[in-house]
């Protein structure tokens, strides 16, 4: 299932350029996330509540080798970067001179190696050279991929060791682990605190200023292009770390799984990254669209 | 939400962790609820608090329609040139490997 839905993934890149991302590949899956549908506030009623509270919103992939990752129990650091039939199947097509097999990959990876690259280095150019000399050492190291992690984990980490050696003296020693640390990631709250009731006060810990409802004429103020162009400034605004799991999660469509393993960080980790980028993405969305209602 | 742990934890919190009764509480679970990630009995007890409270089930509903926003930005491909280039390597490489004794890779 995970490699179908891989594949689905692929079609839908494969079919030009400029498609459109996680959304379809989750639709691809078959998560249940309707892009068009009830939920899609940002063209339509955010409050046609339609779908089930359980829709497998980006949740655990639970296809394939995922399947040892259900019920959310931790697996131990060993399991989690196993390769999937998937990778040797891919490592044995890149042996095996398989151009097509390595034009998808660069494809894929490429994006998500320069934002891996840009924790370490300054500026884009930099940060093409770096992926640039990842893949050569990709393509110089496959006959010694030994398969003991995955495929992903394994380029990321080529990736890394490129990263942090052109990143000079203050980076060269920081494992990409640690620079997703969620204590060094600068986090605050998900929401401000002034939304809440205060300890103490009658409702406390209940809403004083509620979601401002997303009316459906709000997508009368709002092209589709204008949201996209807003989500990709709300990005910007994030941590680094932040902005480069969300956009793993929810603009590549990768699942949490392939997030941890490529990234060498546990799934708690993962996810109070992805909770602070996520719950800011949507403030910022919010107040957007509260001042496009007052317009 | 805040460091000093203050909001969102109630009565019904564990220690440290949030309370799903409160409205705080889901707001600093939510993540962790969509990537099934909470023990049976907090979700059970985050569920019920959104039958009650709609406020909440509207935020939800806003979380879920930012992540399926963002999956419409648009993902970046790798220039032409810089994909022919790579591939260009790649076949070089093959090439080597299949004929080690060859001049010239």
């Amino acid at each position: 299932m995970r490699a179908a839905g891989r594949d689905a993934g692929r079609r839908a890149r494969d079919a030009g350029r400029g498609t459109p991302g996680a959304g379809v590949r989750r639709e691809m899956r078959g998560t249940g996330v309707a892009a068009g549908g009830s939920c899609d506030a940002l063209g339509g009623s955010c409050d046609a509540l339609g779908a089930s509270r359980r829709t497998d919103d980006g949740g655990p992939d639970r296809g394939g080798g995922a399947a040892r990752y259900a019920a959310g129990v931790a697996a131990s650091r060993d399991d989690l970067f196993q390769p999937t039939a998937e990778d040797i199947t891919l490592v044995a097509a890149l042996r095996d001179g398989d151009e097509q097999a390595f034009a998808r990959i660069v494809d894929e990876l490429n994006g998500p190696l320069l934002r891996l690259a840009g924790l370490y280095v300054q500026g884009r150019a930099a940060a093409e050279e770096v992926v640039q000399d990842t893949w050569l050492g990709v393509i110089r190291g496959l006959d010694r991929f030994e398969a003991r992690s995955s495929f992903r984990t394994w380029v990321f980490r080529i990736a890394t060791n490129r990263a942090r050696t052109r990143g000079g003296r203050e980076r060269r020693d920081i494992p990409l682990s640690a620079l997703l640390d969620p204590a060094d990631d600068p986090g605050g709250p998900a929401l401000d605190p002034e939304r809440f009731m205060a300890p103490g006060e009658q409702w406390a810990g209940g809403w004083a200023v509620p979601p401002h409802r997303w009316a459906p004429d709000a997508e009368t103020h709002l092209a589709a292009r204008e949201t996209r162009a807003l989500i990709r400034d709300a990005l910007d605004q994030l941590s680094p770390a932040q902005r480069f799991v969300m956009t793993l999660r929810d603009i590549d469509g990768w699942g949490s799984e392939e997030v941890c393993a490529a990234l060498e960080i546990t799934p708690g980790n993962q996810r109070v990254l992805l909770h602070r980028a996520r719950s800011r993405v949507r403030a910022a969305l919010e107040r957007h669209l509260a001042a496009a209602d007052r317009a | 939400m805040s460091s000093d742990g203050t909001v969102g934890r109630g009565p019904g919190a564990s220690p440290g962790r949030p309370d799903p009764a409160t409205c705080a509480g889901v707001v600093e679970l939510v993540t962790e609820y969509l990537e099934d990630a909470l023990d049976p009995d907090v979700r059970a007890r985050f569920e019920a608090h959104l039958d009650d409270c709609e406020e909440c089930e509207v935020y939800l509903e806003q979380m879920r329609a930012t992540i399926v926003a963002a999956g419409r930005v648009d993902v970046e491909h790798v220039a032409p040139a810089t994909l022919d280039r790579l591939v260009a390597a790649y076949r070089v490489a093959v090439r080597a490997r299949r004929n080690p004794d060859a001049h010239g890779a």
